[in-house]
């Protein structure tokens, strides 16, 4: 991975422009886009497994184009506008939920201090960032001037703002073991001798746990998929969306899947460390492919919630968000607190 | 004491963790899914599919003219027309047309055929292509018999011994 670093660095200086563009299209898009759909893939298999039956199995080898194909069909479709949405609106929110989701990717380390920007401030820049994806929600269910998607988007922006506190709680919590808000040293904070017993899962389990509900919450992913139910409110705030603008929220939301799985091991699962103690020789060195590999089995675990729990009622949720999950939060952050000042908790290498 | 007991549990998600299990267990399960048009299940040799006419080994259609599958057809789906045959003077059908449509394929003409002659295949893969193919006249029902006979004689050999 460094070798590919000191290559961008090289090319920065000579060509900056160029650089510029060429390296942000290729690397938070490009690769995100096709992550994207060979998790949709994913996704359809692992539930296609888990009711006993195959998934996808057509398109290319193992039916792995299957969403590449879908891709096409929505892009070729025509985009209908409703009569009484506000055309501008109705266009720009699709762009407001993306651009956030998108950006979020700029502070997230694969290594040590290599992210697009290691800002010192990167914790708060990705809770900005994924607050801001509300706003093309709530613009999404009052532009396109429907009931259905004004009630889903309503319902969307509560949940998500509910959940927003739980989980920034649970954030403070990892920046007062780590001292920093800097992801790259939140990671190194978790390093040490003892390998996966050394990251902030063990002494802050309750908000490992609540992290990653609140994120299934935030992702209006299933049990707490609020947003859509056919029965009720059809697809939610994107039901007058067809063709390529509901393509940009579907990769939204995944996107947004695949942010909040590698946050879970940048932030509780010590990001590149591996999990095995540094002793150990080439098994305990560390690397990004242990950020993927964990990041991986945090995106199949939103694919397994799916395909196990049924859905949550929606006063279930505001229940389970304020007097379940805010109360606990606020409890152990007092007991990081006190962690980090009686010194329980070593930190760093 | 027992609500609190009961929160406690709630708070450390043991259900949820066993519907987890109970998935992932699902997920290494051999699957049902039979890709069809590669993979076939496996078919009853009472299996009541396209209807066909037999012929006798040496050649000579079986059916004579009767009319009692047309009589016991609950759904009239059969006509049928019939005259002294012109070389030997036999009774035989000059025509012969089933409804495919009309046809609720319940087997009484083959259950009421005197010759074995009317029954009906295993064969459920067939389509139309065009409007009023769905009738079938007497050569194609024959054609039918021609081409599946051998199926059709193994599928009623198997069944003999309980008729």
């Amino acid at each position: 991975m460094n070798w590919i670093f000191d290559a961008y660095q090289w090319c920065a200086t000579s060509f900056p422009t160029l650089t510029m563009a060429v390296s942000l299209l290729l690397f938070p898009l490009l690769p995100l886009i096709i992550g994207v759909a060979m998790y949709v893939y994913w996704e359809r298999k692992v539930i296609g497994w888990m009711h006993v039956r195959l998934g996808p199995s057509k398109v290319g080898p193992l039916g792995l184009f299957q969403t590449f194909a879908d891709v096409i069909k929505l892009l070729l479709k025509e985009v209908i506008y409703p009569t009484e949405a506000n055309r501008k609106l109705f266009v720009l929110a699709p762009l407001w939920a993306l651009i956030p989701s998108f950006a979020a990717w700029a502070v997230v380390p694969f290594a040590s201090h290599k992210a697009w920007s290691d800002a010192n401030a990167g914790l708060l820049f990705l809770l900005a960032m994924t607050s801001m994806g509300v706003y093309g929600i709530i613009i999404a269910g009052w532009a396109s001037n429907s009931r259905y998607a004004m009630l889903g988007a309503m319902r969307s922006a509560a949940q998500i703002i509910s959940y927003e506190i739980a989980m920034g709680f649970s954030l403070v919590s990892v920046l007062i073991l780590s001292g920093s808000l800097n992801l790259s040293d939140i990671v190194n904070a978790q390093a040490g001798s003892k390998g996966a017993l050394d990251w902030f899962w063990l002494p802050l389990l309750p908000m490992f746990i609540i992290y990653f509900v609140s994120g299934v919450a935030e992702t209006n992913r299933a049990p707490f998929d609020m947003a859509e139910g056919e029965s009720e409110i059809v697809a939610g705030f994107h039901v007058e969306y067809s063709g390529a603008p509901f393509a940009v929220f579907f990769l939204t939301e995944y996107a947004n899947m695949i942010l909040i799985s590698f946050l879970a091991p940048i932030l509780f699962l010590g990001g590149w460390w591996s999990p095995f103690p540094q002793s150990w020789g080439w098994i305990g060195e560390p690397g990004w492919w242990w950020l993927c590999a964990k990041a991986f089995f945090f995106a199949t675990a939103f694919i397994w919630f799916r395909a196990t729990f049924p859905r949550y009622r929606y006063d279930q949720i505001m229940r389970l968000g304020w007097k379940v999950f805010i109360p606990i939060t606020i409890v152990w952050v007092f007991v990081a607190g006190c962690m980090k000042y009686f010194g329980w908790v070593t930190t760093g290498a | 004491m027992n609500r609190v007991a009961n929160y406690f549990k709630s708070l450390l998600l043991l259900e949820l963790f066993a519907g987890l299990w109970l998935t992932f267990k699902y997920l290494w399960r051999p699957k049902y899914t039979v890709r069809y048009p590669m993979e076939h299940i496996p078919k009853s040799n009472r299996f009541r599919g396209l209807l066909a006419l037999r012929r006798y080994p040496n050649g000579e259609e079986r059916c004579i003219a009767c009319k009692l599958c047309e009589a016991v057809c609950p759904a009239l789906a059969i006509t049928i027309d019939s005259a002294p045959r012109a070389d030997d003077g036999t009774r035989r059908t000059t025509r012969y047309d089933i409804d495919l449509f009309k046809c609720i394929f319940c087997g009484f003409c083959e259950e009421s055929c005197p010759v074995d002659s009317i029954v009906l295949s295993g064969v459920l893969e067939y389509h139309m292509e065009k409007r009023g193919e769905n009738v079938v006249n007497k050569q194609q029902l024959l054609a039918i018999g021609d081409r599946f006979e051998t199926q059709i004689a193994a599928d009623r050999a198997q069944d003999s011994p309980f008729r």
